[in-house]
């Protein structure tokens, strides 16, 4: 079966044939990133353009890395560094970006629908790396691809995301996509940052860490997204380490198995203790060394399809 | 377009006699198995470049390292309109700089496989040199490529198909040239 879409915008529209088949070639793409040459041809004469309206290390580095080890081109633009600054508006960018016929055109944003604009405006093809609060897809995948390797299966999995629910894409996508899979997704986190009705996705809310941590197989720990907080949500960072931080005592409550993952950036003493962070358990890096693989496979699959068609 | 059986070109058994054969040929072309290495192509190749490092072991009484490669990365068709081929795992458990790698593959029509495999290959190291050994060679070719090992050559006309099936993958061992339907 093949990946018949134009863009990745989200997980919330992808069938569970669809995530299994990008979980499948991302497995035979991270076996380039450990050879002597790290450089595949596959996407020779392709050219890709980061757009990244918001800070980035991680997602974007590994695009970069992505691309590159397929051969296609792909340059960076961040908004500090481009016309946005004096004004230009995202569609006229992305129109006169498109003018220079780009293949593929990777973008963050600080607001939720953005990629989804420019995939109507676009003939390129559009990855969100981000979009607000809404949806990080690549990250989602790279969390179930790296679940996948240490617990063989998703289905009937245990499942905890902790934090900042409420401005975390990471979380939206990661609900969407465990879900889809047959995991039984609990979050957790003080009451201001969990979303109204959120129990609507499918997930089982709790207030209190331990409860959430009682016998899982997997914890994802969220940042606290500051920049996207105008008001206070929380009293302290201090009290909010204390009440859910993730330290080496609450993760006994999980099963002796369990993997703790993190999107990145960290905030040590915040929401996880440099303990588990650094432990036995942590698999925080590998989810980096994953996040290559399946993005080459996500470059690959929509470049390999007919999408004259999706576009008409 | 449906396709149907013109002429068997193997069974079981004149296929096992014809692996042994080019067993036999690979040892005397490189005069034994020193630094002898076998790579597979994906997906017949496999099955049949394990049989084949099986039968040099039996002859040479030596373990022979053995390969796989997935060579949907290095293909020169993926913007061709169409799904995309599914890109399964390369596997070369060892290092190939400096040996003599044996690829293999069922049939050798056009080349292009073959091309791709080469690149593949070159990308992983620096072998000493490189040798291909096919079952069935059809003819053809649109790239300058040969084979230093056939199990068969058949003239065919480009209308026509080669169905090479192998025990692991599909049950039996045959090869079968087929024809368009009228």
């Amino acid at each position: 079966m093949p990946l018949n879409r134009k863009d990745l915008l989200g997980i919330e529209p992808l069938s569970v044939e669809e995530v299994n088949l990008i979980l499948d070639t991302a497995k035979a793409f991270k076996e380039v990133s450990t050879r002597d040459i790290k450089k595949v041809p596959t996407l020779r004469g392709k050219t890709i353009i980061n757009l990244f309206f918001e800070p980035s290390t991680r997602t974007r580095t590994s695009f970069e890395i992505a691309g590159k080890r397929l051969s296609a081109d792909i340059l960076n633009i961040s908004s500090s560094t481009s016309s946005v600054v004096k004004g230009e508006t995202l569609i006229d960018t992305a129109k006169n970006l498109e003018a220079m016929y780009p293949d593929i055109i990777i973008i963050r944003h600080s607001r939720a629908g953005a990629p989804h604009l420019l995939a109507n405006i676009c003939r390129a093809s559009i990855i969100n790396a981000g979009d607000g609060a809404h949806e990080h897809p690549t990250q989602a995948l790279l969390d179930a691809f790296t679940i996948r390797e240490n617990k063989g299966q998703i289905k009937g999995l245990k499942v905890a995301i902790i934090g900042d629910i409420l401005h975390s894409r990471v979380a939206r996508s990661n609900i969407h996509l465990l879900t889809k899979l047959g995991a039984e997704v609990r979050i957790a986190g003080p009451a201001t940052y969990i979303p109204v009705e959120i129990e609507k996705l499918g997930v089982k809310v709790f207030h209190h860490i331990d409860a959430a941590l009682e016998g899982c197989d997997v914890v994802m720990m969220l940042r606290i997204q500051r920049e996207r907080q105008d008001k206070s949500y929380l009293p302290s960072l201090r009290e909010y380490f204390n009440l859910f931080g993730l330290t080496p005592e609450r993760l006994k409550r999980a099963k002796k198995d369990v993997i703790i993952m993190h999107p990145g950036p960290l905030n040590r003493g915040v929401e996880i203790s440099s303990e588990v962070a650094d432990g036995p358990y942590s698999v925080i890096l590998e989810q980096v060394t994953n996040g290559v693989a399946v993005r080459m496979a996500v470059l690959y699959l929509l470049m390999g399809g007919k999408y004259e068609e999706v576009v008409s | 377009m449906p396709f149907r059986k013109k002429v068997q070109l193997m069974d079981a058994v004149t296929m096992d006699r014809t692996l042994i054969r080019i067993a036999h040929e690979i040892i005397e072309r490189n005069k034994g198995v020193q630094d002898l290495v076998i790579i597979g192509i994906r997906t017949r190749g496999v099955p049949l470049a394990r049989r084949i490092a099986k039968k040099i072991e039996e002859i040479e009484k030596v373990s022979i390292p053995m390969g796989i490669l997935d060579i949907t990365m290095y293909r020169d068709d993926l913007t061709a309109v169409g799904p995309q081929p599914i890109v399964r795992q390369t596997n070369i458990p060892f290092r190939i700089n400096d040996k003599k790698v044996v690829l293999i593959d069922d049939v050798l029509f056009t080349g292009r496989t073959i091309r791709a495999a080469l690149d593949s290959i070159i990308d992983l190291g620096r072998p000493k040199f490189i040798q291909l050994a096919v079952l069935i060679d059809r003819g053809h070719r649109e790239l300058p490529i040969r084979a230093d090992y056939v199990g068969k050559n058949v003239p065919t006309s480009l209308d026509e198909v080669v169905e090479v099936s192998v025990a692991e993958e599909d049950g039996k061992d045959s090869v079968i040239l087929m024809e368009e339907e009228e």
